[in-house]
């Protein structure tokens, strides 16, 4: 089935005919990948001269009994959910935005708030093609779900942020959609919450109350919400604001980090057992804050949106020299989203 | 050379290092079928005397090879070029374990099931459950991205491993991952997993545990043919549901195992499923029913569930035990790895039969039928004249139906040094170059393990002189 026509294709991409993408990449001297814009900030915007492509859109094969879907990359994942739920499967990206491509998602490499329960983003992506710095078109992993042939190319280019290449194809793993979905709240600690439930699919906590998320069928899920003395409620509100981010730390630390950044003013919400807390503030200094807090205790915080003195990802870096290497031997001459994924060399 | 041995004693202790003849002859080979031959080999006990091996290495300009138990069946550990052995099976120590946030960091000698034994009192285990679980090491899980029955809910060892550190052919050392989530730039850890010691060698791996599921069942579906459980096993996944383990044995197989180990399998089936639901009560139960429902419509004669831990350990036993009853039969046995679609497996495994049957060899067939990853055993006697020209042979045509079907060259057993002449079955020459650049970053002396998973000329490089100046 072909959706190309619902939307798929970003406004300002200049091509999403594979060989036209691969010309455009080979010849120009600085290339941006767009997707659905949801992400743009993340890690900064690359040079205003840079040529933008964009992945083709559409479903291209999809059997739900293989519990696989092949999906070229400039598809929504709205328009994937829509296609997956019809056969009552799901791959759970879980973007911020429905209207983020599916390319775009896995550039960015930022994991769904059901994280807890299926894994993080990568573990997904089965097969993935792309275009290289050089126009070639490249093939990594493999169709099946499991697979040890070669290296492990689909795990590079998720959270590569378009450094690598321009991906234009992906095969996922799907799964069977759960019976029930519930969001539930309480009063109780997040902690013992976690230790109550059996693969809960959520457990986040804004330093009062607990939000979980239970999946299942139904008698389990009510059994579960029983279990921990909460009750159904809405979704909670996600921080939101001009300036926006996400800390990563060691999960274990959430409870002592709770009073700092309830000092530093910003709305914050923690994905317990995961470790990521989701920030938003009205001023940069608060994000800048929220960021310290982070560093000091040995993780980092990710600008998401806003705060434009702020460094994309700080200082808390891990392995430059490697990264860099590994950049290197895939785009010799930098041409890809440079400034992405931190300060252009040389 | 000799300073070489010299300088190995002089790091790790004169029993540390050796290189007599007998030593050599015993780390020529891993589990699989290739001989090679190790210049030297030598037994680090602790994390600074691993890296002192590498350095000393680096400083000679020797390959070295990584290796645990040697449980490989791919000949990823097999010494090519007369490299360095590093046998990582003393750095065995469970450093530490942390219930709450539910991880263990470990040298990579562990055990694998001695790290899930080591964390039972906590209610926790670790997932990935290689057959030879018992035997192989979590370092070189972390090297072949090891699978085992039960990843096909709870997913491979890349799934598990938060982090790991690393020495790399410089004698460098790095951190790749981290326990706190979603680190900013590449994952260097996804990378390096399923690597097979071709980036450099784990120091200390830190690990995911996972908490026992509150109810187990287990389920014995047994069959009159082998098309029907082959379609049940699809027929499982179409109706949505995800068994924590789903593997099928096939009538020779599980006669083998019956006579071996007593579990109680039928002995006139031609095939029987094995499959373990688990979860919270209500959900077991629903998929217990599923299963029971799909089996039944596809021709099951009898569905048993087991009825306590005892029977259920049984099952598992014989299942885990399956190439340990082959022995019984023949001598010797050719162990194949491929994983096809799941709607595939009824066609492809007609397919494999059937030049089993032309090759005039016995085939038996025991694997993790709910991914797809068909694991065809030849047995055999290699004093017989032409044997092995003729596994070999069938060997070829079962890969190549499998990536007909639109299948892979492995599922859990690595690519080594046994198929690497294979990988443009599935990958294009600038594939392969991809590859290479990863690799090549992480490497860029090409110690570490080298001729292992690339095929000759993989790099563009190595095909074509390239222009000065232009890049490829």
């Amino acid at each position: 089935m072909d959706l190309t026509a619902t939307g798929s294709v970003p406004e300002r991409g200049v091509a999403v005919d594979v060989d036209e993408l691969r010309a455009a990449v080979a010849t120009a001297t600085t290339v941006s990948t767009v997707g659905g814009r949801t992400h743009w900030e993340v890690g900064g915007a690359p040079p205003e001269h840079a040529v933008e492509v964009s992945a083709p859109g559409g479903v291209t094969k999809y059997d739900p009994a293989d519990l696989t879907v092949v999906v070229n990359a400039g598809t929504t994942c709205a328009e994937l959910g829509a296609v997956l739920a019809a056969a009552g499967q799901e791959c759970p990206l879980d973007p911020r935005s429905g209207r983020a491509t599916v390319g775009g998602a896995l550039a960015v490499g930022l994991s769904g708030h059901r994280r807890l329960r299926y894994g993080p983003l990568r573990d997904y992506v089965l097969e993935v093609r792309f275009v290289t710095a050089d126009g070639r078109l490249v093939t990594g992993g493999g169709p099946t779900v499991k697979n040890v042939t070669g290296y492990d190319l689909p795990r590079l280019l998720v959270g590569s942020l378009g450094t690598i290449g321009v991906m234009v194809r992906v095969i996922l793993r799907c799964q069977p959609l759960a019976a029930v979905a519930e969001w539930t709240v309480t009063d109780g600690d997040p902690f013992d919450v976690r230790r109550r439930t059996f693969r809960p699919s959520c457990i986040v906590w804004d330093g009062h109350r607990t939000h979980v998320l239970l999946e299942g069928v139904p008698a389990d899920v009510a059994g579960e919400r029983a279990a921990i003395r909460s009750e159904p409620s809405p979704a909670p509100i996600w921080p939101d604001g001009p300036h926006r981010g996400r800390l990563s730390v060691r999960p274990g630390l959430l409870p002592a980090l709770a009073p700092a950044l309830d000092g530093t003013g910003v709305h914050w919400l923690a994905e317990v057992g995961v470790g990521t807390v989701h920030v938003a503030s009205d001023s940069d200094t608060g994000l800048a804050r929220a960021r310290a807090i982070a560093e000091g205790a040995g993780g980092w915080m990710l600008r998401e949106h806003g705060a434009p003195a702020l460094d994309g990802f700080g200082s808390a870096r891990p392995n430059p020299g490697m990264t860099e290497r590994v950049r290197a031997a895939f785009d010799p001459t930098g041409k890809l989203s440079p400034g992405r994924l931190g300060p252009v060399r040389g | 050379m000799r300073a070489f041995i010299s300088d190995l004693q002089a790091a790790l202790g004169s029993d540390g290092a050796r290189a007599e003849p007998l030593e050599l002859s015993l780390y020529a080979r891993d589990a699989g079928i290739a001989r090679g031959d190790a210049a030297a080999v030598c037994f680090p006990r602790t994390r600074d005397e691993l890296i002192a091996a590498v350095r000393v290495a680096a400083r000679h300009r020797r390959p070295f090879v990584a290796r645990g138990s040697g449980t490989g069946l791919a000949g990823g550990a097999t010494p090519v070029g007369g490299p360095l052995v590093i046998v990582t099976t003393r750095l065995n120590r469970i450093l530490e374990v942390d219930a709450a946030e539910r991880v263990a960091w470990v040298e990579p000698g562990v055990l694998n099931l001695d790290l899930s034994r080591h964390v039972a009192h906590l209610g926790l285990h670790y997932a990935p459950d290689p057959s030879s679980q018992s035997a192989c090491t979590i370092g070189g899980n972390v090297a072949t991205n090891a699978g085992g029955p039960h990843c096909l809910a709870s997913g491979v060892t890349a799934a598990h491993v938060l982090a790991v550190e690393v020495v790399l052919a410089d004698g460098s050392v790095t951190m790749l991952g981290g326990l706190e989530p979603d680190q900013a730039g590449y994952d260097l850890r996804g990378c390096f997993v399923g690597s097979e010691g071709t980036m450099g060698i784990a120091t200390r791996v830190a690990v995911r545990l996972t908490p026992n599921p509150p109810a187990v069942r287990t389920l014995l579906l047994d069959f009159v043919t082998i098309e029907d459980a082959a379609a049940t096993v699809s027929g499982i996944i179409a109706a949505g549901i995800v068994p924590a383990a789903l593997e099928m044995m096939d009538a020779e197989i599980t006669r083998a195992v019956e006579d071996y180990v007593g579990a109680g399998y039928p002995r006139d089936a031609a095939a029987v499923l094995l499959v373990e639901v688990d979860g919270l009560d209500a959900g077991v139960a629903h998929q217990v029913a599923v299963v029971e429902r799909v089996g039944t419509e596809h021709g099951a004669r009898t569905v048993r569930i087991a009825a306590d831990e005892r029977e259920r350990s049984l099952l598992w036993k014989g299942r885990k035990s399956a190439f340990g009853a082959i022995a019984r039969i023949a001598p010797d046995y050719y162990l194949h790895d491929a994983v096809v679609p799941r709607t595939k497996l009824v066609e492809v495994l007609q397919q494999v039969y059937a030049i089993a049957h032309e090759q005039q060899l016995t085939m038996m067939n025991v694997f993790h039928a709910g991914d797809g990853n068909l694991h065809p055993l030849i047995v055999f006697d290699a004093r017989e004249p032409g044997v092995w020209e003729r596994v070999h042979r069938a060997g070829d045509e079962i890969l190549a139906a499998c990536v007909a079907a639109g299948g892979v060259l492995s599922g859990e057993h690595g690519i080594g040094l046994e198929k690497r002449e294979a990988m443009p079955l599935v990958f294009s020459p600038d594939d392969l170059d991809a590859q290479a650049r990863l690799r090549d970053a992480f490497d860029p002396s090409g110690l570490a393990n080298p001729e292992k998973i690339l095929p000759r000329g993989s790099r563009c490089g190595e095909l074509q002189r390239v222009p000065e100046g232009a890049w490829i």
